[in-house]
């Protein structure tokens, strides 16, 4: 037996020659295993991520191999360190320009709410600017708690269904922060 | 060219602005001197352009804030002369209702940034700055964040409590 491990089907109905399953399904499938990450790296965070991009902790595995440095194609932006409220507006229209369907992930303390820095110049956490989909603790989180944050984020993806992203609900979402 | 004696400096200086400036310290050495307003720009002219002096580079521009005092915002300049390694210092001290002082930047071009962020932090306007704007912070803040009255965000938030990060 090889130990090479591969993702799991999702549920379905299976027999000889064919196998149905749902199209959410299918598709979330294969998006959460080839999420295309946006390192928005401003401090310390930054530096935690980048051992886990490295060669052991190889996040990677997850089919994130191609970190995006440009909104265009990426799926997950992830925000890593302080952010000023100068770089609020730079960081809102990074989010704009990235397409459907899009997540968010604010690691560590500062992204998550502003962190030690409770002063006039931080912004108290990201969610102030753009929606949220998972924040990882820690100051700085690990790089397993960082693996656990993108594993979190495929949760969601592998979950999500197709229709989520036109429905008022999440319209409404978006309202709330003035993104149309 | 050595280093000129302090008294030297001082008594150049109360010669040529008679009562208009006084000495209030020199830790380590460092001569610190108060003036006003009114002759700051003149004080600063006859330091950089005498030739005995030659204080020629501004090191420093900036200010601090005393609440207690009557007049509780002191705008500071250090002055290095390079060609006798003596360092200066200047202050100047304002009402909160009066914060006008001349500007720097007509002698120095350094201080034009000096006197942004000065602006930016404390409020003191620097009259005939040629682009007297904020540097450092946004632009719409209304505060001036490094004064003693500026009160920290918000008083009543609990999410930075110690008990939440293991302290």
């Amino acid at each position: 037996m090889s130990d090479i491990q591969i993702v799991e089907a999702p549920a379905g109905l299976e027999g000889s020659g064919f196998f149905a399953t749902k199209l959410d399904q299918a598709v979330g499938l294969a998006r959460s295993h080839s999420l295309w990450p946006l390192p928005f790296a401003t401090s310390c965070c930054g530096i935690e991520f980048m051992a886990t991009m490295g060669s052991h902790y190889d996040l990677s595995r997850f089919g994130a191999e191609r970190l995006s440095f440009s909104p265009r194609q990426a799926d997950l932006l992830m925000v890593m360190g302080t952010i000023s409220k100068k770089m609020g507006p730079v960081l809102r229209q990074v989010y704009l320009q990235m397409a459907e369907p899009r997540w968010v992930m604010a690691v560590g303390a500062c992204a998550s709410s502003g962190g030690i820095f409770d002063t006039y110049s931080v912004l108290q956490g990201i969610d102030e600017v753009i929606p949220v989909d998972v924040y990882v603790p820690g100051c700085p989180p690990r790089p397993e708690a960082i693996i656990d944050g993108f594993m979190a984020i495929q949760k969601l993806v592998q979950t999500e269904t197709l229709r989520r992203r036109e429905e008022p609900k999440y319209q409404a979402l978006l309202a709330k922060y003035g993104i149309q | 060219m050595g280093k000129i004696a302090k008294e030297e400096l001082l008594q150049k200086l109360s010669e040529k602005f008679p009562g208009q400036v006084t000495e209030t310290g020199a830790d380590f050495g460092l001569l610190t001197v108060e003036t006003n307003k009114e002759v700051i720009t003149d004080v600063l002219s006859f330091l950089k352009t005498d030739a005995a002096l030659q204080f020629i580079f501004l090191t420093d521009l900036t200010a601090i804030h005393y609440p207690e005092q009557e007049k509780p915002i002191g705008v500071i300049y250090h002055l290095h002369s390079l060609t006798t390694n003596t360092r200066i210092r200047i202050k100047v001290f304002l009402t909160l209702d009066d914060l006008h002082i001349p500007t720097a930047s007509t002698i120095w071009d350094g201080a034009n940034w000096m006197e942004r962020e000065t602006y930016d932090f404390f409020g003191v306007i620097f009259d005939g700055h040629p682009d007297l704007r904020r540097i450092l912070n946004v632009d719409d803040m209304t505060v001036f964040p490094m004064r003693k009255e500026f009160p920290l965000e918000d008083p009543n938030r609990i999410d930075k409590k110690d008990y939440f990060f293991g302290r």
